[in-house]
């Protein structure tokens, strides 16, 4: 069973729909005693800042759930901010903690004076390693997927970092280790490749 | 590289989108929910959604559409039409909506552009404008292209992007449905003046129309009529606009 964990930030269903388009019928977790055996994949979204997202997670008991969850070895993935969260600790809105899943921490994007923040709309994700990660079958190089954000994820080994993309520097699109897996843009909003994603995750048994 | 976006926008009249020539003159060009489909399907990069009754505008419909659309279609969904209040916003954003386009309340309430902004971020808040060219001279029209407005194009942009505009949608009024082009003085001139994107529309019928006005410098380009009536479709648009070196999505 595919969980959704649902921490009140932002809107599921686009998110839910894509996963159902997919073939699977993903269920809403609300509380973190709602995470039982039965769910085999989880995937954490979220749109906002990762202060007050850090805030609800350690208030609600998802962290502790989260990272329990991760520890069995039953795939995790975060997006976009869910992404961001799978940190050790970001700066946006005040220094707080996350998931501490990926080591690496979360600042904002350094894209040089000429682009803009945040990052909006259709860019390349490019392979750095993750050719042969079972996530990224079916997944040609360098095709676009939507972004949205303004904060990126610093990862502190460079193995954790899957793919690229460039806008001004380059920052982590993809980033992974072991059963967990983060992305920065929105599967759920990137049509053919975007549902081909969320399909290898729900099939993904979380080795690589 | 961010991409330029094909845009194909789509007027709901009641229950059903329609096509219009200068704001008025309503074809009917199908269902709001399977057009949408087609043109996700069909590799554009996002969707745009208007409701544009001129009376009897009935606001849980378009929430109603939002809803179906958002989950039949895995694209950006900007939707817009009338949108006065905070409440009105937040019942789009949870239908699914990514962007709010806003037009006439930009001139009446102008502070709602900074209130979502703060809210949801500026890139949700798309600004709408509608241009007429009047003795030489660009005029603002509010309410569906009948309210003139006494502010200029460069002071309206420039106060939008002070309060938290996200984006600009800019339409020539006269240019509407008539598939004659772009008023690509009126693009240059936006093109100057804006630090934000850029979607340009009304006015295309033909693939060179959308190349003329992406050549210059429109991030993202708005069709209507090209996608309606004839043989085109985002797919074939952007295999034309391969040719010319734009840079598009890779799917």
């Amino acid at each position: 069973m595919i969980g959704l964990v649902d921490i009140g930030l932002g809107n599921l269903g686009s998110l839910e729909q894509a996963v159902y388009s997919q073939g699977w019928d993903p269920v809403r977790l609300q509380q973190p005693d709602q995470l039982n055996s039965e769910v085999s994949h989880l995937i954490l979204p979220g749109v906002g800042a990762f202060f007050e997202a850090s805030q609800r997670l350690q208030q609600s008991g998802w962290l502790q759930a989260l990272q329990a969850f991760a520890a069995g070895g039953r795939p995790l993935m975060g997006i976009c901010l869910g992404m961001q969260l799978l940190a050790s600790e970001g700066d946006e809105g005040g220094k707080s903690v996350g998931l501490g899943l990926i080591p690496g921490r979360v600042k904002r994007l350094d894209c040089g004076p000429d682009l803009r923040i945040p990052h909006v709309g259709w860019n390349e994700v490019h392979f750095t390693q993750g050719q042969g990660h079972p996530m990224l079958g079916n997944i040609a190089n360098d095709v676009d997927f939507y972004f949205v954000h303004s904060y990126q994820f610093l990862v502190d080994s460079p193995e954790h970092a899957l793919a690229t993309t460039p806008y001004g520097q380059h920052f982590n699109s993809i980033v992974a280790r072991g059963n967990v897996i983060g992305l920065q843009f929105h599967p759920e909003k990137s049509q053919t490749n975007g549902l081909r994603l969320l399909d290898n995750f729900c099939l993904w048994d979380g080795q690589c | 590289m961010l991409k330029r976006r094909i845009i194909p926008i789509e007027l709901l009249l009641g229950d059903r989108l329609v096509k219009t020539q200068a704001f008025g003159t309503y074809r009917d060009v199908g269902d709001p929910v399977k057009s949408s489909q087609v043109y996700s399907d069909q590799s554009s990069d996002e969707l745009l959604l208007l409701q544009i009754d001129r009376s009897g505008r009935d606001f849980s419909r378009l929430v109603r559409y939002t809803e179906r659309i958002a989950q039949q279609c895995f694209v950006p969904l900007s939707v817009g039409g009338g949108v006065s209040t905070m409440e009105q916003a937040r019942a789009l954003f949870n239908a699914g909506a990514d962007k709010i386009v806003l037009n006439t309340v930009c001139y009446q309430n102008p502070q709602l552009v900074a209130n979502l902004a703060s809210t949801y971020g500026s890139q949700a808040v798309v600004v709408s404008i509608d241009v007429k060219a009047e003795s030489g001279q660009y005029k603002l029209y509010a309410g569906l292209g009948q309210q003139a407005q006494s502010q200029s194009l460069a002071q309206h942009i420039e106060h939008m992007q002070q309060l938290g505009a996200g984006e600009f949608l800019v339409q020539r009024i006269e240019h509407d449905g008539m598939m004659q082009g772009y008023d690509i003085q009126l693009l240059d001139q936006v093109v100057s003046l804006s630090k934000r994107p850029v979607i340009f529309a009304a006015g295309a019928g033909h693939f060179a129309h959308l190349l003329e006005a992406l050549q210059h410098g429109a991030d993202a380009v708005g069709c209507g009529s090209l996608f309606n009536f004839g043989d085109n479709n985002p797919l074939r648009a952007k295999a034309f606009l391969k040719n010319y070196g734009i840079p598009l999505k890779r799917v």
